[in-house]
C-alpha cells in the first residue's frame, strides 16, 4: 500500500517540475537568440566606410583596442532610440580606453549620412554594409545589436536590442571594466 | 439586423481572403539545372527559420533577413556547397534555433529522448499501479459488519417487495 502511495505522487512530481519549466520560460525573450559566435574572432570581412567610399574597413581594424560595434540603420526607430546613449560612451569612451563604431546595416548610404549629420556621429568609424554581406557572418538578425570586441579582436558579448543607461551600467560597463584589465 | 450588417463584413472577409500576399517574393527566382538541387534548395529552406518572424521558415517568410539568407543558401549551393555545408554554415553564424529540427547532441539530448522518457515513466506508472492493485484483494468483512449489512440492507429488501410494484 505504501509503495503505491508513492508511485501516485509521481505525476504530481512530474507536474510540479514541468511548471516550474514553463515558468522559467515565462521570464526569457524568445525574440533573444543566443549567439553562437561569443568567444569566437571577429568574421572576416572587408568594407567600404560610411563617411568615405575609398577607405576599406577589415576585421584587423577591431584588434588593438576594445570596441562596441553597434549595428545600426537610419530606418530603426529603435537606433535612434538607443543614440544619445551612443553618444554619451563615445565621449565616455574616448578617456576610459574603449571606442564605439558602427556597421551600418541594410541601409542607403545618404539616409544613414543624414542620421549622423542630425543626431550626431558616436563612431569612430563605420562600416557600411547595405546587402548584409557582412551582417550575415556577424549573425545579425535584426537592429540593433551590439557586439562587445576584445583588444585580440575576440567577440565577448552580443547586446540584442537598443542600449540605455541601465544596460551599460548593469551589464557592458563590468563587461568593458574586466577587458581591461585583462591586457 | 439589416443585411449590412452580415454583408459588409462578409465582402471584407472575401477581399481579405483574395487579397493576401501582395508583393511577395516567389521560388522561382532561384533556378538551378539540376531538378534534384533545386528540390534540395526548396527542402533546406522549408527547415531553417526566419529568426525575424521566428513562426515562419525561410521558405515563408517576407522578411529581408529571410531574404536575404536565401540569396546567400542559392549563392553557396550553385558554388556547389552541400547541404550539410550551409547547414553548418547557418549553424555557425546563428546557433541551433535557426533549424527547426535541433541537431542530435549532448545538449540536446533532453530534447530528443525527454518524451520517450515520459512515456517510459507512464508506462512503470501504469504497471505498478495495476500490480498493486491485484497484490491487495479485497478483503471480506469480519462478521460484525456482515450483521450491520444486513441490518441495513433489511428495510430496503422489504421496500422491494412490495405488491405494489
Amino acid at each position: 500500500m505504501n509503495r503505491f502511495k508513492n508511485w501516485t505522487l509521481l505525476p504530481l512530481a512530474l507536474f510540479v517540475v514541468l511548471v516550474g519549466f514553463l515558468g522559467y520560460g515565462l521570464t526569457m525573450d524568445p525574440s533573444k537568440v543566443p549567439s553562437p559566435l561569443i568567444g569566437k574572432p571577429v568574421p572576416e570581412f572587408e568594407l567600404p566606410a560610411l563617411t568615405n567610399p575609398d577607405r576599406s574597413i577589415t576585421h584587423e581594424d577591431l584588434k588593438g583596442a576594445i570596441s562596441l560595434v553597434n549595428v545600426w540603420a537610419s530606418w530603426c526607430p529603435s537606433c535612434r532610440a538607443e543614440h544619445k546613449t551612443l553618444m554619451a560612451l563615445a565621449q565616455q569612451g574616448a578617456g576610459d580606453g574603449f571606442r564605439v563604431v558602427g556597421l551600418n546595416w541594410k541601409d542607403e548610404r545618404d539616409d544613414a549620412l543624414e542620421m549622423l549629420r542630425v543626431f550626431g556621429d558616436p563612431y569612430t568609424w563605420n562600416a557600411f554594409d547595405p546587402d548584409n554581406r557582412v551582417g550575415l557572418h556577424f549573425g545579425v538578425y535584426g537592429a540593433p545589436e551590439t557586439f562587445v570586441i576584445d583588444r585580440q579582436g575576440i567577440i565577448r558579448y552580443k547586446h540584442i536590442g537598443p542600449l540605455d543607461p541601465r544596460v551599460w551600467e548593469q551589464t557592458l560597463r563590468p563587461l568593458v571594466q574586466q577587458l581591461k584589465a585583462e591586457s | 439586423m439589416s443585411w449590412r450588417h452580415t454583408m459588409i463584413p462578409a465582402v471584407l472577409l472575401v477581399g481579405l481572403i483574395l487579397g493576401g500576399p501582395t508583393g511577395a517574393f516567389t521560388l522561382e527566382q532561384y533556378e538551378f539545372d539540376d531538378p534534384a538541387r533545386q528540390a534540395e534548395f526548396r527542402n533546406l529552406i522549408g527547415q531553417v527559420r526566419c529568426l525575424v518572424c521566428q513562426n515562419e521558415s525561410l521558405a515563408d517568410s517576407q522578411a529581408g533577413l529571410a531574404g536575404d539568407l536565401r540569396d546567400e543558401i542559392y549563392r553557396m549551393m550553385l558554388a556547389g556547397s552541400s547541404r550539410d555545408e550551409v547547414v553548418d554554415f547557418l549553424l555557425a553564424r546563428y546557433g541551433d534555433f535557426v533549424l527547426y529540427e535541433p541537431p542530435f547532441r549532448l545538449s540536446t539530448l533532453p530534447l530528443w529522448l525527454g518524451p520517450v522518457l515520459l512515456a517510459l515513466i507512464g508506462v512503470l506508472v501504469l504497471r505498478q499501479a495495476l500490480a498493486s492493485k491485484q497484490s491487495a484483494p479485497e478483503q471480506d468483512l469480519s462478521p460484525e459488519d456482515q450483521a450491520r449489512l444486513q441490518q441495513i440492507l433489511a428495510p430496503r429488501a422489504e421496500q422491494n417487495q412490495d405488491p405494489r410494484r
